[in-house]
């Protein structure tokens, strides 16, 4: 019996790894390319680089067959169980420790922060000094996790709700647009790019597959209108409540 | 340089990304739902794939394409600033497209994000195509942040104009591919594009004079966030219309 699944695993890292290779030609084609005929120069340390691709297939792989059968149905089976108990209120607290969770040590999200503060005192915004700069870091960042994990809960009672989401997110967005017109210059650029840099490669998934989850165990919700919508409320927000962070602090 | 840098600092940073959301979904289905983990040991394994996966994933980005790739962001950035002519600034936003495209189809997050639409849409979308569409929005939305910073137009006009187009879309794109595409436009930006598309924006700002790397370097991640919704929108819109004129 273990040879049977050690078989079927053998089959699926395979064609895994036929899929990372697919994924992954276009990326070594065009720098390759670029490298050759453009800039005309050799690699670098050819072995290594090499090395390095190789690396990153089978990890493209190994992340692929890991997503299939532990954080997908992880996600599922939690948002299955969520709505058989019935408990919004603990839905509701787990949506938002996920979102403010996952993204609070987020590692681009400490850099970008980082990179803002200093803008920020370069232009005079706040003191420059180095205690000023971090605490504004951290302000921005507490600020960012907080706004993805309440735009889980509203996306998660979205889903339970049934509430429209393009009313919700281009009603965001004409909210981002009346606030760039009066926010401080420097904050916008960073309000921007926050909202992209959120969404982590762990979190991604997991937000995915509970919204999909819960979407198909609640009747008369589809999967995929009502299961998505996540991702973007938790891009969006950060936008609004960033810039709002500018209004009130300066 | 250190050739195959250091495997286990590299798993305990990749572990501080997991392991916080493992805990997590751990303590609730515990000690709030109070229901065993349906079939552990093959959880856990899928756990540990992903951990390594990640790791080896990130590691060798670091030790094959992200020096070559940082390396090549910055000299064709250096040569915009010899060379005004519109070649010099040609092979930047062919760059710049070819980047935005190839890193989005490698992008793990979109390749999650695609096959569970594919999945919950009972193959009515295409994982491919719509990786595909994916990537072209940010090809062309990366393209479009290179030519403001050369041109050093505002960026929320962009951005205005980019939500006018998603707002009108939205209006008459079927219904159900707009949370997908919604979506897509958060997705798109993690682990493989940030770091190649953060280099080549801050070293066209750098080059170029009279743009500030704070404040023109950054906008770039904003683009690629936006333009995905659009092609994606798109993408559904022709599929529609095509099956439209067929009948």
């Amino acid at each position: 019996m273990h040879t049977g699944l050690f078989l079927n695993l053998i089959k699926t890292l395979g064609k895994a790894l036929l899929g990372a290779c697919r994924d992954l030609a276009p990326i070594v084609i065009v720098i390759a390319v670029f490298q050759i005929l453009v800039l005309h120069q050799p690699f670098p340390e050819l072995v290594s680089v090499l090395g390095g691709l190789g690396l990153v297939i089978v990890g493209l792989a190994l992340f692929v067959v890991g997503l299939d059968i532990g954080l997908f149905p992880l996600g599922e089976a939690l948002a299955e169980e969520f709505s058989r108990k019935g408990s919004l209120v603990w839905l509701l607290v787990f949506a938002f420790a996920l979102g403010f969770g996952t993204t609070v040590a987020e590692p681009a999200l400490i850099a970008v922060t980082r990179e803002g503060a200093r803008a920020a005192a370069e232009a005079g915004l706040i003191n420059n000094t180095p205690a000023d700069i971090q605490r504004y870091a951290l302000h921005v960042r507490l600020t960012v996790a907080l706004s993805v994990g309440m735009a889980i809960v509203l996306g998660v009672l979205r889903i339970l709700r049934g509430w429209s989401l393009p009313i919700i997110v281009v009603g965001g967005y004409i909210l981002v647009m009346v606030m760039t017109l009066f926010a401080p210059k420097e904050i916008v650029g960073l309000a921007y790019d926050l909202g992209g840099v959120t969404t982590s490669t762990v979190t991604v998934p997991l937000v995915t597959a509970l919204g999909v989850g819960l979407a198909r165990t609640i009747r008369g919700r589809n999967p995929l209108t009502d299961g998505f919508g996540l991702i973007a409320l938790a891009s969006l927000a950060p936008m609004i409540f960033v810039m709002g962070y500018g209004f009130f602090s300066y | 340089m250190e050739l195959f840098l250091n495997p286990t600092k590299l798993l305990l940073t990749t572990a501080k990304d997991v392991l916080p959301v493992l805990g997590l979904l751990v303590v609730f289905q515990m000690v709030v739902l109070r229901r065993p983990l349906p079939r552990p040991g093959r959880i856990i394994f899928g756990f540990v794939l992903v951990l390594v996966g990640m790791a080896c994933f990130l590691g060798g980005l670091d030790l094959a394409l992200f020096p070559v790739g940082r390396a090549m962001a910055l000299q064709l950035s250096a040569s915009a600033q010899t060379g005004s002519s519109w070649a010099a600034y040609g092979w930047i936003y062919l760059f710049a497209f070819l980047v935005g495209f190839s890193t989005t189809i490698a992008e793990p997050s979109l390749i999650a994000v695609a096959n569970k639409a594919e999945e919950a849409s009972y193959k009515a979308v295409s994982s491919k195509g719509l990786r595909i569409a994916v990537a072209l929005g940010v090809a062309v939305g990366i393209t479009l942040g290179t030519f403001r910073i050369v041109t050093g137009t505002p960026l929320y006009l962009y951005i205005l104009f980019g939500y006018m187009i998603v707002a009108i879309q939205t209006y008459f794109a079927p219904r159900m591919i707009i949370p997908l595409a919604y979506d897509s436009g958060g997705v798109t930006t993690s682990t493989v594009t940030v770091p190649l598309v953060a280099a080549l924006g801050l070293g066209l700002a750098s080059n170029i004079p009279g743009r500030s790397p704070v404040i023109d370097g950054f906008g770039l991640i904003a683009f690629a966030s936006l333009f995905p919704i659009i092609s994606v929108l798109g993408y559904a819109q022709l599929a529609q219309w095509v099956v439209r004129r067929r009948k």
